[in-house]
């Protein structure tokens, strides 16, 4: 039997989280009220509330065909719904594109296309251009700075078909850097990345949140859920349940979550761990 | 092949057959990364009976009326092939299929039935088949280098958006692009390089036309600007070269010749182009193998 997340690392959990003081009323990021998506005749996300309060760092978790990605694209408008609203800063998305940057898994490209990791990043401010202009030199700087954020400073010019697993992870974060935006949807930003990536990962998505940055991230991971994350959201189709780290990420809401597959899936991700 | 410089046909021929080279080159590059090879398949079939509809409505032998009812065939192919993967269960290849067939099989049908009518106008009608780049006039070329010019305008303004349709779609859209419309303009620029092509190439090769070039520019570079240049070339080298081979000789096709060309070009890129060619497979690095092997749940 899997040992169930601990109190004690739950307790370390409340101290970095203090900014989710709950004296303190807070703006809500993303609001997802009544939302339902279906794919077919399937139901991926059935009547799903979740509030994010601004400035958390949280996480997406949830058995494969939760719908944790659809949630990600039905916040981003990139998959019909079927009912429900999003709210994203108190107003509907498509009236603050700007304030949101995404991260779509890495598989979800061919990274085999001829170009070049600044020409990636770069394409984070094509939002920003608008039609038919072309990124120049301030395009340019920006995305050399976001590229320093991730250390990918000397990679500027590679063709992006020579990249690691976790350097192509990197430069989607660069590229969602230079959207400049305060929320941030990222899907599996750990996914296949060795353990340096993904202490450089954290840290730096630590930092966006701690300047004040909304970050959701889908993750797989449990054991890193009470170390990384501030905030989590349960997802099986019906959100479970949602708030900090501290009050949800309980052994009866995991349970709840992923059924009688926990003990079986702890320890395939710790096997998936151990394989990075 | 000095006779290029002095035969005024020739030159036409030459001319005509090189500006559809360089069109489909830059535009085939785009459907080669989309992997989107059938849609020239597809819409070069489908451009059919839009020809012959174009004839027997005209009466016209003109390459204009007929390319314009090409394109409005291919265009209402391609946009047939939308609506059927939206709103069917069907898949994009199943869709292109069924189009594809459809659209060829009406436009051999109308073919035949214009043929059985006594006019002796529509005589040249079959040479949209298999392409005869002996037929070309200054006319057509004329009107084959506008078109493909605006096309090539075209990418060039649209440029980074179609590079975000080819690289990540649904990033575009989180960008507030209408990829939608992205996608419709650029099908619609393969449209226009596929229906200039149509007279000399004919339509049962020219979707090679739209794939070849592309596949082989790939072969030999890491930029995408360099890409679609290099692809344009290898289009131009392929449509002169085979538009001269079939005017000279023994009065073969034109496009059998034009893709026989480009298929060399193809072959010779697959084996010997640095990095990605076949023939340095044993000294490539582990490096560009890498990425294939881990992908998304």
């Amino acid at each position: 039997m899997a040992q169930a997340p601990a109190t004690e690392s739950l307790a370390t959990g409340t101290d970095k989280g203090s900014a989710v003081s709950p004296s303190r009323p807070r703006d809500i990021a993303i609001e997802v009220m009544d939302l339902t998506a279906a794919y077919r005749d399937k139901p991926v996300l059935w009547d799903v509330d979740m509030s994010v309060p601004a400035g958390v760092l949280m996480a997406i978790v949830g058995p494969n065909g939760a719908g944790k990605t659809t949630l990600i694209k039905a916040i981003l408008g990139l998959v019909d719904i079927s009912a429900g609203r999003v709210l994203v800063g108190g107003k509907p998305y498509e009236q603050q594109r700007r304030r949101v940057a995404y991260v779509p898994q890495r598989g979800s490209v061919d990274w085999d296309f001829p170009t070049t990791v600044l020409d990636v990043v770069m394409m984070g401010r094509y939002g920003e251009l608008g039609w038919i202009k072309r990124p120049g030199a301030r395009e340019k700087q920006a995305a050399m700075e976001a590229l320093d954020k991730v250390a990918m400073t000397d990679y500027a010019q590679r063709q992006i078909s020579q990249l690691s697993g976790g350097q192509q992870q990197r430069v989607f974060l660069a590229r969602s850097l230079v959207q400049d935006a305060d929320v941030f949807l990222m899907d599996e930003p750990f996914q296949g990345v060795d353990a340096t990536t993904e202490r450089a990962i954290v840290t730096l998505l630590q930092e966006l949140r701690d300047s004040g940055a909304t970050v959701v991230c889908v993750h797989h991971d449990l054991q890193t859920v009470t170390e990384y994350f501030d905030w989590v959201t349960l997802l099986n189709v019906r959100r479970i349940a949602s708030g900090p780290t501290r009050d949800v990420f309980t052994e009866e809401n995991l349970r709840a979550t992923y059924g009688g597959r926990m003990a079986w899936l702890k320890s395939a991700s710790q096997t998936e761990r151990s394989q990075d | 092949m000095f006779d290029l410089f002095t035969d005024y046909t020739l030159r036409t021929v030459a001319l005509g057959a090189g500006i559809l080279g360089i069109v489909s080159g830059v535009l085939g590059s785009f459907t080669v990364l989309r992997q989107q090879s059938l849609l020239g398949d597809a819409i070069s079939h489908a451009a059919l009976p839009g020809i012959v509809l174009a004839f027997l409505l005209t009466g016209s032998n003109e390459s204009l009326p007929l390319i314009l009812g090409a394109g409005l065939a291919g265009w209402i192919g391609t946009l047939l092939v939308r609506a059927i993967v939206r709103n069917t269960r069907i898949k994009n290849d199943g869709a292109l299929g069924l189009v594809l067939s459809v659209f060829f099989g009406v436009g051999l049908m109308l073919l035949t039935y214009s043929q059985s009518r006594p006019d002796a106008s529509q005589a040249g009608l079959d040479k949209f088949l298999f392409g005869q780049a002996a037929a070309l006039l200054r006319n057509d070329v004329i009107t084959m280098a506008i078109l493909g010019g605006v096309a090539i305008v075209v990418v060039g303004l649209f440029w980074k958006e179609f590079k975000l349709l080819s690289f990540d779609p649904e990033f575009g859209r989180v960008l507030g692009f209408r990829m939608g419309a992205i996608d419709v303009l650029l099908t619609t620029l393969v449209v226009i390089a596929i229906v200039i092509g149509l007279q000399t190439v004919g339509v049962v090769l020219m979707s090679a036309m739209v794939v070849a070039p592309g596949a082989a520019a790939r072969q030999w570079t890491d930029r995408l600007g360099v890409m679609v240049c290099l692809s344009a070339l290898f289009g131009a080298l392929a449509g002169v070269t085979g538009a001269l081979l079939s005017s000279t000789g023994a009065r073969l096709p034109t496009g059998p010749m034009i893709v026989l060309s480009a298929s060399v070009i193809v072959v010779v890129s697959l084996l010997v182009a640095p990095n990605r060619g076949l023939l340095w497979d044993r000294t490539r690095s582990r490096s560009s193998a890498l990425p294939a092997e881990e992908v998304a749940s």
